[in-house]
């Protein structure tokens, strides 16, 4: 038998970069997993085969606490893929690792390969068929990173179990987001049609970006991380078309025209 | 060719199984050479509903393993010469489906029959995904109510995503059909409103199905509605459903509305 030769092929190393949920409790943390409590029993599924990232840099608790409030979350079938902020001394095996550098996309780098800027409409249809996650496994589809403010427009509905995720910036649909699907953007979700699934606009940190719709009907809408639930919401505004914007880390809004 | 339509809806119990009987057996009465297959394995209904339940020798697992050709697993109808069924397995689990399998039954269906009608599966797994495949147009059976309203919204989202023509960047065309559609409540108020539905779902409307003991009555003898009773009203909105299918312009009434014509929504762009 000839000798096997030993493959030339390198291990290949890629660098990619994944958009996560970033958790930051805060003290008390009964309370604030009371409110997280809520916050699942009211928008079910939310955390689910997502990634989510705990940032403790605001918190001074030791590893004992930190083992203890990671279980909880376990507990809550919210998996935590990494830690942000923790102290050297306070994670050790079997505890997720340590994270850093992450930023928000605006602040990532430019990609190595050049962009070469297609037309604008070739952009929106590669676009809208990249993003509109795939609906079985409710995986989303994170869109490679550009350098400049990008804007996706997709030109139907987004129906229930698609997942909309664009973190580079503003989403305008033509057409409605039904009940059980959502649409993340970096920045601003412009709807034209009915939004009867959840929305979360500025996402990444992005306190002035704003919802607009033209029929509210919304499960849940959030910008910057502020949500509100449709209970929550002035029931005079339903059915309205109505543009949501942050105050103060309040959810303002009011009806078009 | 023959058209292949699927027959879906995500919710189960919304009324696929009677309306792929008697669309399939309205379409054959017209003269159309017309097969109903049952993608329900496991849950195989259409053959009791099609009354042919004793005559089943082979089914469409057996054809795609290939213990047997495809004409020796088809039943021809009793009433109708040109009418038949490819029968699902009782006893084989929903695995015994594969791709490449379903792929080749429905290529030789294809080239026999005009319409290839199949009855898909409740739930949106590998039984309902593989019955929605190779289609060419999508009935999307629904009921006048929210929970089946969001199934087949999810299911539409499927049908843009994981047939062939959607992965090859053709536009499946979708219908809905409003079934179970009962005068009585929808008087009181406490069922959805058409007009919600089909601004909800936005797709053309094919017809709406009255609920009625007529559906029951026919299941009951073994024979589509059309067949068992030809002028009840269910019959007669799935005769019309048939004819919009082969593309006729026909208006949509609604049951117990006299005025209600809504040939406005039909002729809308499909979505
Ligand atoms: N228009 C109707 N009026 C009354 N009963 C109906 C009607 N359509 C369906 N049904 C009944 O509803 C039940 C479920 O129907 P079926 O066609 O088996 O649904 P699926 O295939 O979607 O599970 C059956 O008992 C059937 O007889
Ligand atoms: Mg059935």
């Amino acid at each position: 038998m000839t000798k096997v030769l030993t493959d030339a092929r390198s291990i290949r190393i890629k660098g990619r970069s994944f958009l996560a949920v970033v958790l930051s409790p805060d003290m008390p943390l009964d309370h604030w997993l009371a409110r997280l409590d809520d916050l699942a029993a009211r928008s079910a599924g939310f955390f689910l085969d997502r990634p989510v990232v705990l940032d403790v840099s605001d918190l001074q608790i030791d590893k004992v606490v930190l083992k203890e409030l990671l279980e909880q979350l376990a507990e809550r079938n919210v998996r935590i893929m990494g830690v942000e902020g923790a102290r050297p001394s306070m994670l050790g095996p079997g505890m997720p690792p340590a994270m850093k550098g992450g930023k928000a996309a605006s602040d990532f780098e430019v990609p190595e390969k050049p962009v070469v800027e297609p037309e604008a409409e070739a952009t929106e249809v590669e676009a809208s068929e990249a993003e509109v996650g795939d609906a079985r496994s409710n995986l989303p589809v994170v869109a490679e990173v550009r350098p400049v403010t990008q804007s996706l427009v997709i030109s139907e509905p987004v129906r229930s179990g698609q997942s909309v995720m664009f973190p580079e910036g503003d989403v305008t649909i033509v057409g409605s987001v039904s009940s059980g699907a959502e649409v993340i953007a970096g920045g601003s979700v412009h709807i034209y049609g009915a939004l009867r699934g959840r929305v979360m606009a500025g996402s990444l940190g992005n306190a002035s970006a704003r919802i607009f719709c033209r029929k509210l009907e919304a499960e849940l809408v959030a910008i910057d991380g502020i949500y509100k639930m449709a209970e929550d919401m002035d029931p005079e505004l339903r059915g309205q078309a109505v543009q949501l914007w942050l105050e103060n880390d309040v959810i303002m809004a009011e009806t078009l025209n | 060719m023959g058209k292949v339509i699927v027959v879906t809806s995500g919710k189960g119990g919304v009324g696929k199984t009677t309306s792929t009987a008697a669309l399939g057996a309205a379409l054959a009465q017209r003269g159309d050479k017309v097969v109903v297959v049952d993608f329900d394995v496991g849950l195989r209904n259409l053959d009791l509903v099609m009354g042919a339940e004793r005559r089943v020798v082979y089914d469409l697992v057996n054809v795609i393993q290939g213990d047997a050709k495809l004409p020796q697993a088809l039943i021809r109808d009793k009433r109708l010469e040109n009418l038949f069924l490819l029968p699902a397995s009782q006893t084989r689990d929903k695995d015994a489906l594969t791709a490449e399998g379903v792929e080749r039954v429905m290529g030789d269906l294809k080239k026999y029959f005009d319409w290839i009608i199949c009855d898909s599966p409740a739930g949106i797994e590998r039984g309902a995904t593989l019955a929605m495949r190779h289609a060419d147009m999508a009935v999307v059976v629904t009921n006048p109510e929210v929970s089946s309203v969001r199934d087949s919204d999810r299911i539409i989202g499927l049908l843009d995503s994981k047939t062939l023509k959607a992965e090859n960047g053709e536009r499946m065309e979708k219908h809905l059909l409003l079934t179970r559609y009962d005068v009585n409540r929808a008087e009181r108020g406490d069922m959805l409103k058409v007009d919600d539905v089909l601004e909800i779902l936005s797709i053309p409307l094919l017809g709406i199905i009255p609920e009625s003991m007529d559906v029951l009555r026919a299941s009951n003898i073994g024979a589509p509605v059309t067949l068992a009773d030809a002028k009840s009203l269910p019959a007669q909105a799935y005769f019309d459903a048939s004819r919009r299918l082969a593309g006729e312009a026909l208006p949509v009434t609604i049951p117990g509305e006299k005025r209600g014509i809504f040939g406005k929504f039909f002729g809308r762009k499909a979505a």
